[in-house]
Order: structure tokens, then sequence, then C-alpha cells
């Protein structure tokens, strides 16, 4: 690998808002998002955590699995009793990674045999969501 | 060229006022520049000579070959006489051809975002948007079709914000459509079969025995066909 | 214009064939033929949502432009993930002006898109152009015997404002399956997600999720489950052979599009469906002159 790319953690909550349009602050921790979402038992945090983390500007954040692991299925979207729209968060945290070269998937170790057997979109959803 | 006429050009930042009318490649010749890589068959038939240019006063880049094109005035350019794309190794006949194969090699295809940034880039009018989606799609025939004028210069590659390899994705489709599915040409085994039973012996026996100038009397008689009005 | 213009996106050219066949059959024989857009391109599923990208959305523009020059003012589209990107962009593009203009002036080769084009799901075009009742009546090879689990996913019901039914308790399907005389089923996870891309990576994510699906319809009586996405589809059929083995009541599901088991309805010959979905009508559904 030449240069290490590095990408900064400070007003992760700022930068959020700006790249999704949300206000985190909206959020009042019901827990709302975090019954509906399938995926909660393979993330180390909460989608409802993460949001607080945000409204706490955890530098840490970066490092979660949860944006990676969300499927964008929108089911926290569509339950917030807030309107507040944590895909659009999750989005906002890839992207911040995404957009310094810094691809969550990679297609050199995909395999023949994996895209062979997949319908396009797949393909086409996996890159857009963890590449950037 | 147009005697006497001069015209400013850049090459790399650097002004140069080289004669009206001839190529990029010819000027930049002319401006003491060797072409020890980015020269080939200086025929537009290569795709050694990929260059990027733009006009004084416009922000637009423009793509070409240094071998095609004419110089004008006020023109900035620079050369890429390389594309540093992957082609990963595979064996024809081990592919299948009903199976999306190019998607397989290459699956950066599917991060295509149908910018068309490559169909503006191709110095050989390519619609390389199109082939890139039907490559998607697993239309072998369509890319093979569309991307029958492409010379791999690597413009397109250089450019796409998905790090597609597209000279490289249609030529695997132009090879796999050609041996698997492409029809056989059936005029073609017809005459390989008169030749092995000896049709054309007799003729060539005579050709091979006239005199020169028996040679040149039969090509100044020899016949042309016109083409006809609605295609020849 | 006899027929409406059809999206079809990349998959439902090569691995999910089966669907757009099935649908072709059954629009023709509905009286509304799809008709495919002239040179259509990649939707660039799933859509983007950043509130500065702009370059993720040219892609649908684009087809929406295509569907201008047919002259024509709506598209339907087959694949879930699919209309759910081109319905979420029309929308984004028709409010915002500004948006539109730069795409407008990044596509500087293509034709100025004003906005306008209505993207709709093929559910939708049965219920209100078609209707159950027509369906009903077109219906030469009831469904008596078939008890269908409709599976919607994420992206035909989610977000509400692209929904083509209630978000949490969509009903369409259902409806539409009464109508040939088969037995809809209503089961929890309905609506939950399959697992969708993460299949492309961390397929263990999405073989756990729509084993839960699958577990959840099989509880709920389905023989068959009915699909709108071939994502879902694929999705679904992995976690039936993974795990089909084990429990036997999985291994029998039938899993189709939903367009498969209309057509069948419809009176499709049996070779034009699913090998799964020929083997069920036979066992299970008295054919009394049918095709």
């Amino acid at each position: 690998m030449s240069r290490t790319r590095t990408v900064p953690t400070e007003n992760l909550c700022a930068r959020v808002e700006e790249l999704s349009g949300e206000s985190v602050f909206a959020c009042y921790q019901c827990g709302m998002c975090s019954a509906g979402c399938p995926l909660t038992e393979e993330m180390d945090r909460l989608p409802s955590q993460v949001i607080r983390d945000l409204q706490l500007d955890d530098p840490t954040l970066l490092e979660s699995n949860a944006m990676w692991v969300c499927a964008s299925c929108l089911a926290c979207e569509v339950r917030c009793p807030k309107g507040v729209d944590l895909a659009k968060l999750m989005e906002a945290l890839r992207q911040i990674v995404l957009r310094k070269s810094i691809d969550n998937v990679s297609l050199d170790g995909m395999g023949r045999e994996t895209i062979r057997k997949l319908p396009q979109i797949a393909l086409v959803a996996s890159l857009r969501k963890k590449t950037g | 060229m147009e005697n006497g006429k001069m015209t400013q050009i850049y090459i790399m930042g650097k002004a140069y006022d080289v004669p009206t009318g001839i190529t990029i490649m010819d000027a930049m010749e002319y401006a003491g520049y060797r072409f020890t890589r980015g020269a080939g068959c200086r025929s537009g038939f290569c795709g050694a000579c990929g260059t990027v240019y733009r006009k004084d006063g416009e922000y637009r880049l423009e793509f070409a070959l240094a071998c095609q094109e004419m110089v004008e005035e006020g023109m900035h350019l620079t050369q890429l006489p390389f594309t540093p794309a992957p082609r990963p190794p595979y064996v024809l006949d081990e592919l299948d051809p009903r199976e999306n194969v190019l998607l397989q090699y290459y699956p950066e295809i599917a991060r295509c975002v149908s910018c068309n940034t490559c169909t503006k880039a191709c110095p050989q009018d390519i619609e390389v948007m199109d082939y890139i989606q039907a490559a998607l799609r697993g239309d072998l025939e369509k890319v093979a079709e569309l991307s029958f004028d492409c010379i791999q210069c690597g413009l397109c590659a250089m450019r796409c914000p998905a790090d597609i390899k597209h000279y490289h994705v249609a030529q695997m489709a132009r090879r796999l459509y050609g041996v698997s599915a492409s029809p056989e040409p059936e005029h073609l085994k017809v005459r390989l079969n008169e030749l092995r039973e000896g049709a054309y012996e007799a003729q060539l026996d005579e050709l091979v025995a006239t005199d020169l100038d028996g040679l040149k009397a039969r090509y100044a008689e020899r016949q042309i066909e016109v083409a006809s009005e609605e295609g020849s | 214009m006899n027929g409406i213009p059809y999206f079809p996106g990349c998959s439902l050219k090569d691995t999910a064939s089966g669907f757009e066949d099935s649908a072709f059959y059954v629009m023709e024989t509905l009286g509304l033929p799809l008709l495919e857009l002239d040179r259509w391109n990649c939707c660039g599923t799933v859509y983007s949502l950043t509130a500065d990208d702009l370059m993720h959305h040219v892609a649908s523009v684009r087809n929406f432009v295509r569907v201008r020059e047919m002259g024509a003012d709506e598209v339907v589209a087959l694949c879930a993930m699919c209309y759910n990107t081109l319905a979420r962009v029309a929308r984004r593009i028709d409010d915002d002006a500004e948006a539109r203009d730069k795409i407008n002036a990044f596509m500087n080769q293509e034709a100025d898109y004003e906005g306008g084009v209505s993207v709709v799901h093929l559910l939708d075009v049965l219920r209100v152009r078609i209707g159950d009742d027509a369906i009903a009546e077109a219906t030469t090879r009831p469904l008596e015997g078939l008890i269908v689990a409709p599976y919607y996913g994420c992206t035909l019901v989610r977000p509400k404002e692209v929904s083509v039914d209630d978000s949490e308790r969509p009903t369409v399907m259902a409806d539409l399956f009464e109508a040939t005389g088969a037995t809809a089923v209503a089961f929890p996870f309905a609506t939950e997600c399959c697992g969708t891309y993460q299949v492309v990576d961390r397929p263990e994510l999405s073989l756990e999720r729509s084993y839960r699906v699958l577990r959840s319809a099989v509880g709920a009586g389905a023989n068959v489950v009915a699909t709108a996405c071939p994502l879902c589809q694929h999705n679904l059929e992995q976690a039936q052979r993974e795990f089909g083995g084990a429990e036997e009541r999985i291994g029998r599901l039938t899993i189709a599009y939903f367009t498969e088991i209309l057509a069948a309805a419809l009176g499709a010959g049996p070779e034009r469906l699913p090998e799964d979905l020929r083997s069920l009508l036979e066992t299970h559904v008295t054919i009394e002159g049918g095709a």
C-alpha cells in the first residue's frame, strides 16, 4: 500500500448532519429503530446507540461495524416517531469513510463463483453502498 | 500543411510555434520530441497516442489520437501513452458464453453510474457507456457490435470515476463472441474447400508463368466493380 | 400507445429472466403489454442517501429522458429495487429544480429532463388499471390449493412516499392472489429485509435474515412464497438450499415471482413456469381445461 489514508474523526456530528440533511438532536432515544432493525445482532452498536454516540460526537464511532452491517432496509426510517431518517445518518457515516477511498468491500477477493450466481442488483447495490 | 503559416500550441505547458495543418504527433516531433512510447502505427489504428487537450479560453478537456488530430491555435495538450489497466488471465475455451463472464472477470462494471464520461473520452466515437451497460446485462453480442472500432487507447479507463476497464471488457466480449457465438462464415468454408480441391490451381499456375509485361497488362485491364447506388 | 413503458433493469435480462418472461405473458393476456424502453441503462440501485450527491441520480434521470423520448410520462418497473430507486429519484428531481438543472447541464448530450415522469410498480398497475375483478375473470387455471405468503421485502414498501401499499401491513399482493382463487396468508416477516446486498461479501447475514422469512412463512401455513425482487428471490432460494434439508417444510416451499404465480393462473403453459411451481400445481391444483 502506498500512502495511508486516514479519516478525520472530529466534529462527526456536524459533518453527518450536513451530509445527511438530518437533525441528529431530534432523536429522543425511544429505541424504535433498534427494535425494528433486522441486523442488530451483528452490530457492535445498536442503531439507537449510533445516533446517541453521534449526539455525543464520539470519535470511535467510525470504528463501529454498524454502518457496514446496515442493509439500508429503512425499517428504522419508517418507524421513527420523530421522523429522523437514520438510514441517511448511516449513509453519511459510510460516505465519510468511502470518500477517502477506503472501500469496505474488495472486488479482488470476491471470487467468480460468487458473482456467477448473483443477480446484478446485488453487486450494483453492494458496490454503491460499500465502495467509494 | 500551409506554407509559411504557423500555429501556437502548448505541449505539456510549454509554448511552441509549429507549422499549421499538421498533426499533433508531427507537431511534437517538429518541436523536438522523440517518441519512444506513445507512437505506433501513426495511422489511427493502434491506440498508442491517446492525447488530452483543451483550447485557449475553454475549460472542457477533449480527447484525440495525436497521429490523427490536427493542431489548432491555442491548443494545450498532454499525452497518455499508457493506461495501467489490469487484465485478468483467462482461457477463452474455458469460458461459458451463456454466463455473464464479463461481470465475473470485471465486477467493477457494476459500479457504472451511467455518467457517459467514457463516451465523451473516446476518439473513435464509440458509444462506450452503452456497451458497458450491455456488458452488465450479459448481452455479449451487443458489446461486440458496439465496440468494434475500439483501438484500446485507454482514454475511457483513465476518465472513468468507477475505474472500469472498458476496452478490456470489450475485447473479452469480442473474443468470446467470435469464438462461441458469432455465426459461422459458411461462404468461407465453401471457398476453402474449393481451394483444397484445387479449383484454382490452373489459374494460379497461369499467373505464375506470366512474365512481368504480361502481369502489368493484366493489371491494367482488371475489372473493377462499381458499387451500386444502394450499397455495394 | 398500446401498452405501458417498461423499465427492466439489468437482472431481468439474464439472472431473473423468469420474472420478466412471466410478466410479459401476464400483461399481454390482460391487454396492457409492457413496452421496453429503448436504450435504457442500469438505474444504479440503491438510492443514494447523501444530500449532496447528484452523480448517483444521473443514471435514473437518463432513463426518464428515455421515457420522454418514447412520448410517455410514466414507466413501470418490475424489480422492486429498480422501482424504489427510480421512484425516489423522480421525486427528488421533481422537487429540486436546482438539482435538475445541474444534472441536465452535466448530461449535456441528452435532451433536458423537465421532471414529471411518474414511476409505478407493476403491482400498482395491476390493482388500479386492471383490477382484481378483471384478473379473476381472466383466470383460467384457478389456484385453489395454493397457500401464498406474499413477501414484500423492503424496497416495495419503504419509504412511505414510494410504497405500493401500507408500509407495515400491505395487502396488494394478497388481494391479487385471492382473485386467482389462491389463499393468501399474512405472516409477520412479510416486510422484513432478506439481507439484500450483504449477500455479496457477508452471505451469512443474508442467509440468516432470509431463513427467518421462510420460517415465518411456513409458520403461517404457506406452500408458496411470492417475491417481487430478484435479490429477495435469490436470497430466499439460497436460504432454502442451506436450511431446507434440515427443515422439511422450508425445503418443500415453492419460491416464485408473483408474476410467475399469476401467469400460472392466467393459463401459462407449464414450460413457461419454474420447476417448483410446476410441481406444486400438479400436486395441489385441479386442472380443469387449463393450458
